[in-house]
């Protein structure tokens, strides 16, 4: 190196030093509004600054040359520019773009209410079920708040839109559920078997849903299992009702969680003290237990699975409304068992895999009896349902993304009436593709196409579904959804003629919402025609046709009240359907023209305790007079519906153990309630319908051991 | 011998400039950690977080800086109101303190921050997450325990944990001064690592203590 060269660098090395160049400007959002707190720096460099309040910046370097101008701030796409350095002051105006996320993003919404944790802005939360007043932690009895479902007390299930609880179909992390609900009685609905503290997600839809599932022609439950918990714990449930035992243990690595949970019900102290309707002769009398596994087999990839078993039994007396003076019994017992083993891993390169198997079987025996004409029947059903289910799917570029499956189920329903048996199977093959694409942000279109095929009927069905959303505001958004929903006739037709075809409902529907973290405001019409429903007279055909139109209304507010938060739903809905062995399309029997709930909760923080109040309200529904010419079939109408129910929790630790007291009483101020009215055959003699208790409480007293806890006091010890 | 002197020259050049570059980190650092403690009192955090973003992204390999930035956002998120605010605070809080994880693995200090990220994220929210995120927070600090049990700030998170908690929820005044008063006594033999090293929570424990009384 030449002496020359040396001083050369010596001469520079300083020079290096004191080259400052100053940048400076001002930096704006889309609408050119000032955006402070936003970090631009010379990018490998500490040289930078935060912009004002006003949106200006300046920072002086030292850097040299071509550098990158970097500009960054969360909710904004990053800005990047190269600027040459020489000591020259730079002046930069710079605008940044909306970056978009999942706050600021449309979603398609038509038709669906979800209660969430994991995603945010959902309209509920997973503990919205729970404390529902009056909903005894029953999933359906929650959702039964919601606008587009009907207050039928006197059948188990969700009614829909002037559908019928058949109409809605169960899921469980993408795999329908043949016997979501216990066996029930006639007139008496039954509860749903699954806890909601079994799912971090549930999304009832009233409508238009997706082409990923089927076979329900107005609504899908959509129910998402736990993912692993955060601690182990052992929990104890002390009822006036009933008890259970839970014990949950999440491994030393985190990775994988056991749970066993076994419960026990028993009704006869309850009616023993109450009157009820009917005389029992066997009490009310449930044993279950269920175990689970899920295990994280990867960074993202889940494995679980979860069993289920249960016995129920129940029994009454009831005077004979066709012979006076006689009695008719009515017995039932119930075993059910419900699996899936579910596994979901992201396979690279935007692809996911959704795999999973269930196998569930339900059989009902019933005795019924005339007693003294000894007219005995002896009924027996059974079905098993054993299912496979494979879903890919693939992100298309930042939110857009597909998904393409299959599902295939076979099904054997078995029905015995005393001597007689008459039994069927069913292969029953469905597959479909669907598509989300983002226009733009503000923009999104579903099209998705669903195809059915079942051995039984030899039949396929091809069932489009197209909706989108628009995002007006930050707040606002409006949707459009349309759909074909195809489903096979109830078991007892097709057992009877294994030609019938598909059900089929069009839905068309119109949502406008604005939902901000304090309030949500929805508005929903709706249009559903109905064809080829099972006509049981004059024959058993597929000749049946309906239609349901509507408005729905929803406001929740979080915020105006102080720890208190209220909802709001109103359902109008206008329906005729001409089917089983009515004589033209009239309002059925199930569909009540104006429906509305109002739900209060308030969380008392100085006594720990959330109250929770509902107050639903139906007009009457049509019954059947057979006293009636056929011109006025079903033209007499049940007296209003009118329903207060109350939960009360009451949070406190007892020993160690978190503690919750729950008192929930279900229609407290005794509001006579009458569902509808049954005839004997020669009109002469009549009942109505009406729940077993005018109302129902339960005290309950749930504790939780924090498996965790219990061993630091143990290791601080 | 021209050839090897270039060479050994070429090597000092080398070795003064990761010097400066590294005395200049530890000036900078300095200079911004005062700061931050400065605009804690006056809210001018999100500049501090800022600041260390810049120097975090220029270094790549120090922990440090990544550190303060998630220490400024959770700070942050811990004044927020509204759960969307609080999250957004603490989502920035957490990429930053994975980053910092990826460059120092059990760490006290890290696992103290994630715990308090998640307590951020309890208080958005306390109906619906205290029961499935509680057990996440203390999770984070029998963490740290491992693997620095002297680390004082381990017990100021346990007894902040048991003073805000409502009594029914497991809380505990008394419980909570009790781990005031042992991390005061750690505060006092604590030596940060150097100068750098997070050193903060001794004045907020003493104001914590204060409001339960002697």
């Amino acid at each position: 190196m030449s002496p020359k060269l040396l001083s050369l660098l010596f001469l520079l090395v300083p020079a290096v030093l004191q080259a400052q160049t100053k940048i400076s400007g001002k930096i704006t959002d889309g609408k050119k509004q000032p955006l402070p707190g936003v970090n631009i720096y010379i990018k490998g460099t500490y040289d930078g600054a935060s912009s004002a309040a006003d949106g200006s910046y300046s920072f002086t370097t030292s850097a040299k040359g071509d550098q990158l101008l970097s500009a960054t701030i969360v909710g904004y796409k990053p800005f990047e520019q190269t600027v040459n350095l020489g000591g020259t002051a730079i002046n930069l105006n710079i605008m940044l773009k909306d970056a978009v996320n999942e706050l600021k993003m449309v979603t398609i919404s038509a038709g669906s209410f979800e209660a969430s944790d994991d995603k945010k802005n959902t309209i509920l939360q997973s503990l919205d079920i729970v404390t529902t007043g009056g909903a005894n932690a029953d999933i359906v009895a929650a959702l039964k708040t919601l606008p587009g479902a009907q207050q039928v007390g006197d059948k188990e299930g969700l009614f829909v839109r002037g559908g019928t609880s058949y109409e809605t179909q169960t899921f469980i992390d993408g795999m329908m559920v043949r016997n979501p609900f216990f066996s029930g009685m006639p007139d008496f609905a039954a509860r749903g078997r699954f806890s909601p503290f079994l799912f971090k997600g549930t999304s009832f839809s009233s409508g238009g849903y997706s082409a990923q599932y089927g076979q329900g022609l107005s609504s899908a439950l959509i129910l998402e299992s736990n993912d692993l918990p955060t601690r182990s714990s052992s929990s104890v449930g002390i009822m006036t009702i009933g008890g259970s035992l839970g014990f949950e243990q999440l491994a030393k690595d985190q990775k994988s969680a056991y749970t066993v949970e076994a419960n026990y019900t028993n009704l006869l102290p309850y009616f023993k003290v109450f009157k009820t309707l009917r005389q029992p002769t066997t009490y009310p009398e449930i044993a279950g237990g269920s175990f689970s596994y899920r295990r994280k087999t990867s960074k993202t990839g889940m494995l679980k699975a979860y069993f289920y078993g249960n016995w129920s039994r129940f029994g009454y007396r009831s005077e004979s409304l066709e012979y006076e003076g006689d009695e008719e019994l009515f017995e039932l017992k119930n075993y059910n068992v419900y699996s899936n083993i579910t596994y979901r891993e992201s396979l690279g390169k935007g692809w996911r895999m959704n795999a999973g198997i269930s196998y569930s079987t339900n059989k009902d025996n019933l005795h019924m009896d005339t007693v003294m004409k000894n007219l005995e029947a002896r009924v027996g059903s059974r079905s098993d349902l054993s299912q496979a289910r494979l879903v890919f799917s693939k992100s298309l570029g930042a939110f857009s993304s597909l998904r393409v499956g299959g599902e295939y189920q076979y099904a054997v329903e078995n029905t015995s009436y005393n001597q007689y048996q008459l039994d069927y199977d069913d292969n029953f093959g469905a597959g479909f593709i669907e598509a989300d694409v983002y226009f733009t942000p503000k923009f999104v279109g579903r099209a998705g196409l669903r195809t059915e095929y079942t051995s039984l009927m030899d039949k396929v069905n091809l069932a489009p579904r197209v909706s989108m959303s628009y995002k007006l505001d930050d707040a606002g958004q409006v949707s459009l959804a349309y759909g074909e929903f195809y489903q096979k006739p109830e078991q007892q037709y097709l057992r009877q003629r294994n030609d019938l075809n598909y059900m089929r409902a069009t839905h068309y529907i119109a949502t406008y919402e604005r939902r901000s973290v304090a309030y949500t405001l929805r508005t929903e019409l709706f249009y559903k025609k109905y064809h080829d429903l099972i006509k049981t007279a004059p024959a058993l055909n597929n000749d049946g046709t309906g239609y349901a139109q509507g408005v729905e209304l929803f406001w929740r507010d979080k915020k105006t009240i102080k720890n208190g938060d209220y909802w709001i739903s109103y359902s109008y809905l206008d329906t005729k359907r001409d089917y089983l062995n009515y004589p033209r399309e009239v309002q059925p029997d199930f569909a009540a023209k104006h429906t509305a709930s109002f739900v209060y909760k308030q969380f008392f923080s100085a006594i720990s305790t959330n109250i929770g109040v509902t107050y639903s309200f139906a007009t009457g529904r049509p019954y059947y007079n057979p006293n009636r010419p056929v011109a006025e079939f079903m033209r007499d109408r049940t007296r209003t519906f009118n329903t207060l129910g109350l939960t009360a929790n009451y949070l406190t630790t007892v020993g160690k153990a978190f503690t919750v007291f729950v008192l929930s009483i279900s229609n407290l101020a005794g509001q006579q309630q009458e569902y509808g009215y049954r005839y004997s055959s020669d009109g002469l003699r009549r009942s109505a319908v009406r729940p077993m208790t005018p109302s129902f409480f339960f005290v309950g007293m749930f504790m939780s051991f924090g498996v965790d806890r219990r061993q630091e006091v143990i290791d601080n010890n | 011998m021209k050839r090897f002197l270039s060479f050994f020259l070429m090597l000092t050049t080398v070795a003064t400039i990761a010097n400066a570059q590294s005395a200049q980190y530890q000036e900078t650092m300095e200079q911004q950690i005062g700061e931050m403690y400065k605009n804690q009192q006056s809210g001018g955090l999100a500049q501090s977080a800022n600041t260390f973003d810049r120097i975090a992204e220029a270094e790549k390999t120090q922990w440090l800086p990544y550190y303060y930035a998630a220490y400024c956002r959770v700070m942050q998120a811990l004044d927020a109101q509204g759960s969307n605010a609080i999250d957004a605070f603490a989502d920035q809080a957490e990429k930053s303190i994975e980053k910092a994880e990826a460059l120092s693995k059990d760490n006290a200090e890290i696992a103290c921050l994630k715990s308090l990220i998640t307590t951020a994220r309890i208080n958005a929210d306390p109906m619906t997450r205290g029961r499935k995120l509680s057990p996440v927070a203390a999770r984070y600090l029998s963490d740290a325990k491992k693997y620095d049990a002297e680390n004082p700030r381990i017990y100021l998170l346990e007894g902040q944990s048991l003073f805000y908690t409502p009594e029914q929820f497991g809380g505990s005044k008394v419980k909570a001064k009790e781990k005031f008063e042992l991390s005061l006594k750690k505060f006092d033999a604590f030596k940060p690592a150097s100068s750098l090293a997070p050193n903060w929570g001794k004045e907020y424990t003493e104001s914590l203590l204060s409001k339960i009384g002697r």
